[in-house]
């Protein structure tokens, strides 16, 4: 009658299965570390000489965006918009123009105000609601939307942002080694966490999104999400080996190993849990509404779910064995279980 | 049996806890309803809402950066002054709802719901400008005058406007043509929306800050530059002695000591109300003092009947004057009523679509236990509805689409907690417990790790919280808030229900649709119907061991045991 997770959920429970997460190490420690370099290379090295890599939103380069909304003309005809603009601003600047949804275009422009005031981007909107006839600024049900941003503004977001992602990871280092009682977990802990940080933004990079603060928000939830996660199974980690002794049957390596198991359901069920919500958000974000803030949320928290969930399994957990490991004790442990187990089997040969 | 009867009493006790937390926070709120100012029933139902922000409700937003002259960043005090004269200008401008607050230390960020005026977008962003002006005549201004509607007053364009005269100084007669005449006599203050900014050299008419005083000025003698500080205290006579009135100390600079004893010594002389000055807060009349001795110290003193807060309002906006800041347009956004809407209603979908899609899977992993789960998630929904309402009413929050994600990403969160949770009271199941000790054994080791989880979520938020600017701050307050919400439900409604459940045959039993069926969760079997006892000792080592030692996976103790046997027999 169980489900096919619960069944398994079983075997990895009991352990009549295990998937020996700790024991390769090696090659997901190979897999991270290449997607980790692919994601700083290609983006900032590569892609650059072929005009891509990362993709700043005029909220950091600074510049005028108009949304147009509810119009009745024909919306994808983009020369409408280009003409008008050019007719305020000349030839020389040229508009990103994108269909948002049934009845709305977006316009983006370089900043077309640079003493400050908004004189150029008020007479650009005034003409683009009328090639689009909508009114200015926009009534109950249909309008032309603008927003200007000074180059600086992007830059004192981002400065706000790290900023608050360094004192965040000191003190959630605190934090956690005093949680845990050791260093070690906060160490693993946290760099799985720039391990998603710098993956999901190399996603972004990649494959072109536009980097924007609405994506910064989501980039800075990942914080929360991944050291969530690698929290809830390191305290199975923590359960399952404070009172490992000599006579435990199992050496360091398994008895993390068997934690990671133990917890694997938990990790797909959330998983699978928090990006439903988020999928759905992006869906509808981007096919009813086009690119803001929704859909630059759900797709940094959509990337960063699936990579803070891979780390806390793949990099975490095995990063913390190591770090443990060359500690006296537990190589003690180690040579002392694997001695009795190897006198074990030389004693009852009948159940190997 | 009490052990029993602890957990019932338990639960009964935490369910009843939340029962009053709800009703106390919707009584809170219900009086926001009542002593709310809406005068129609709709208007207070409306109140019983949590306020939008900007980019659902529609609006212009407007993030200033506040420079002094010489480029640096203005102090806390200058920055404060500012939001004031924004806010001044704002209520002026037809927007008095408009939300205006400061942001990492130079930031001031103009909301202004609705479809403001360009006029009112154009004044709020304007540098305050501080002047004195000689008066020429003044007049107390027409209330209402019939048949001209609403719009500012002009003149015919027939009546000359050139001084029939040139002027001697700013306060010769000769400079009222027949056309500022015409103006100042039909000048209605309430119709009038001037420019903060005036040209200065030029007569100008305009009102008091009040609106009940109409003036005629002439041309600016002394610019808000000139002035160095401004104090309220009371009035001392020459002996040092007080004499209980409240009067405001203007100081000058040297280039505004020279300009105001220039006008000091002229005015002194001029017959009423020739003899008064008016300081000029942008464009507007603050206050229009009488010269009664002229000047030359640079230290004038500003009495009349002032109470200690006038005084005190008085010098802190002439000290404004003393300090110019400047703003520039650091981001203009204006969002449709249309686009917020159909975001807010993107958002609504998207969270309700979420919702379901996490029920559903509730379903196909935990059976009748998703029940609780959509419970739980509904409980939490009223807590955040209650807070954000609260919050809405008493800090002037307002729910933006940042905020609306933030709700919908902590669906998953919040669920998380509940996964941690059955999945314990399944482990406990396995290891062959009965429901009832599963869930309290389940519930003592779940609550760490939701704790401790937890806190890092809030650590997060609160850090993003404290640090960030504009949309992510409103997005970790939602986040925060939730997390906190989250180990409120746990504890007082998922837990308590569980400890409740487990008494019903139905999951006791371990009904197959109960998601708690032992038998599915491969618990020990021992034969006849009979699960392991809890805690299997039983074997060689007793009871001495360790608790990890214990809870060793269950296939490594089905062969310890059969290696027992297997010994034993050999």
């Amino acid at each position: 009658m169980a489900g096919g997770l619960t069944s398994f959920g079983n075997d990895l429970y009991t352990g009549a299965r295990s998937i020996d997460f700790i024991k390769r190490r090696r090659v997901w420690y190979v897999v991270s570390g290449v997607a980790v370099v692919l994601a700083l290379v290609l983006p900032l090295l590569v892609l650059p000489a072929f005009g891509h890599g990362f993709r700043f939103g005029i909220e950091f380069t600074g510049g005028s965006q108009f949304t147009v909304n509810g119009s009745t003309k024909d919306i994808q005809n983009t020369n409408l918009a280009k003409a008008a603009v050019q007719s305020v601003t000349g030839t020389e600047v040229e508009p990103g123009v994108a269909v948002v949804g049934t009845n709305g275009v977006r316009v983006q422009t370089t900043q077309l105000d640079t003493d400050g005031s908004t004189t150029r981007s008020d007479r650009v909107a005034a003409a683009l609601g009328k090639a689009y006839d909508v009114p200015v600024p926009g009534n109950a049900t249909r309008g032309v939307s603008s927003s200007f941003v000074g180059p600086t503004w992007g830059q004192d977001i981002s400065a706000g942002a790290i900023r608050g992602l360094i004192i965040f990871l000191v003190l959630v280092a605190i934090v956690m080694a005093v949680y845990f009682r050791t260093w070690k977990m906060s160490v693993a802990g946290i760099v799985s966490l720039v391990h998603d940080l710098i993956i999901t933004a190399g996603v972004y990079g990649i494959v072109g999104f536009e980097i924007t603060p609405a994506a910064v928000i989501g980039f800075l939830t990942i914080l929360g999400y991944s050291l969530y996660d690698t929290v809830v199974v390191f305290d199975k980690i923590r359960e399952n080996t404070s009172q490992l002794s000599d006579r435990s049957t199992r050496t360091f390596a398994e008895t993390v190993n068997l934690a990671v198991n133990q917890t694997l359901v938990r990790s797909i069920n959330t998983s699978i849990v928090g990006l439903l919500p988020i999928a759905s958000i992006l869906f509808i974000g981007t096919t009813l509404l086009g690119a803001g803030t929704l859909r630059d949320i759900s797709l940094a928290l959509f990337i960063g779910i699936i990579v803070g969930t891979y780390s806390t399994i793949f990099v975490a957990a095995p990063l913390y064995t190591d770090l443990r490991s060359t500690e006296p004790a537990i190589k003690l442990q180690t040579r002392r279980v694997l001695d009795a187990r190897r006198n074990q089997a030389v004693e009852a040969p009948v159940r190997a | 049996m009490p052990s029993t009867v602890t957990p019932k009493r338990h639960a009964r006790r935490a369910l009843t806890g939340l029962v009053v937390i709800i009703l106390l926070g919707l009584g809170l709120n219900s009086i926001g309803v009542f002593t709310s100012t809406a005068s129609t029933f709709a208007g207070k139902a409306e109140s019983l809402l949590p306020k939008l922000g900007l980019d659902l409700a529609g609006g212009t937003q407007i993030i200033l950066a506040a420079t002094t002259e010489n480029g640096g960043n203005p102090t806390a005090d200058q920055l404060s002054q500012s939001v004031a004269i924004i806010r001044q200008r704002a209520a002026a401008g037809g927007s008095p709802d408009a939300q205006i607050s400061t942001q990492g230390g130079r930031f001031i960020n103009v909301s202004l719901p609705g479809t403001p005026s360009q006029a009112t977008i154009n004044s709020v962003r304007e540098a305050a400008r501080m002047d004195f002006r000689p008066v020429l005549l003044t007049d107390a201004a027409a209330t209402a005058s019939a048949g001209t509607g609403d719009k500012p007053y002009t003149p015919p364009a027939s009546l000359g406007n050139t001084p029939s005269a040139k002027p001697t100084n700013g306060s010769d007669l000769s400079q009222v043509t027949p056309y500022l005449q015409n103006e100042f006599d039909n000048y209605r203050c309430a119709a009038e929306n001037k420019p903060a900014q005036v040209k200065a050299s030029v007569p100008l008419v305009t009102c008091d800050n009040t609106n009940t005083q109409k003036f005629l000025l002439g041309p600016v003698e002394v610019p808000g530059t000139g002035i160095s500080g401004a104090t309220a205290g009371l009035q001392t006579t020459s002996q040092g002695a007080t004499t209980g009135t409240w009067v405001v100390n203007l100081t000058f600079n040297s280039t505004g000591t020279q300009q105001f004893a220039k006008i000091s010594e002229r005015l002194v002389g001029l017959q009423p109300p020739q003899n008064q000055f008016a300081i000029l807060l942008d464009g507007k009349v603050i206050s229009a003092p009488t010269m009664n001795a002229a000047i030359t110290n640079g230290k004038a003193e500003i009495s009349g009947s002032f109470t200690e807060d006038s005084s005190k309002e008085l010098a802190s906006q002439l000290k404004f004057g003393a300090l110019p800041v400047n703003f520039t347009v650091q981001s203009q956004n204006t969002i449709s009523a249309t686009l917020g809407s159909s975001q807010l209603l993107a958002g609504l979908i998207a969270g309700l679509i979420g919702l379901i899609l996490v029920f559903v899977y509730a379903v196909f992993q935990y059976r009748l236990l998703a029940s609780v789960v959509l419970a739980s998630l509904g409980i939490g929904a009223v807590l955040t509805f209650i807070v954000l309402d609260f919050l809405s009413w008493r800090e002037g929050y307002r729910l933006s689409l940042a905020g609306v994600t933030g709700i919908i990403v902590s669906i998953g969160i919040t669920a998380d907690s509940f996964i941690v949770y059955f999945e314990r009271i399944r482990d406990e199941l396995r290891e062959g417990r009965s429901l009832e000790g599963a869930v309290e054994t389940g519930w003592r080791r779940a609550r760490r790790t939701v704790l401790a989880s937890d806190a890092v979520n809030l650590l997060a938020a609160g850090v993003l919280f404290v640090l960030a600017v504009g949309d992510v701050q409103g997005f970790a307050l939602t986040l925060g808030l939730s997390t906190l919400i989250d180990v409120l439900v746990v504890v007082l409604f998922t837990h308590p229900m569980l400890q409740l459940l487990a008494r019903r045959p139905f999951f006791a039993e371990g009904h197959a649709f109960s998601g708690l069926d032992p038998r599915a969760l491969g618990a020990v079997y021992r034969g006849r119907g009979q699960f392991r006892a809890p805690l299997a000792a039983g074997g060689r080592e007793g009871r001495s061991v360790g608790e990890a030692q214990r809870r060793q996976t269950i296939a490594e103790r089905k062969a310890a045991d059969l290696g027992a046997d297997t010994k034993g027999r050999s």
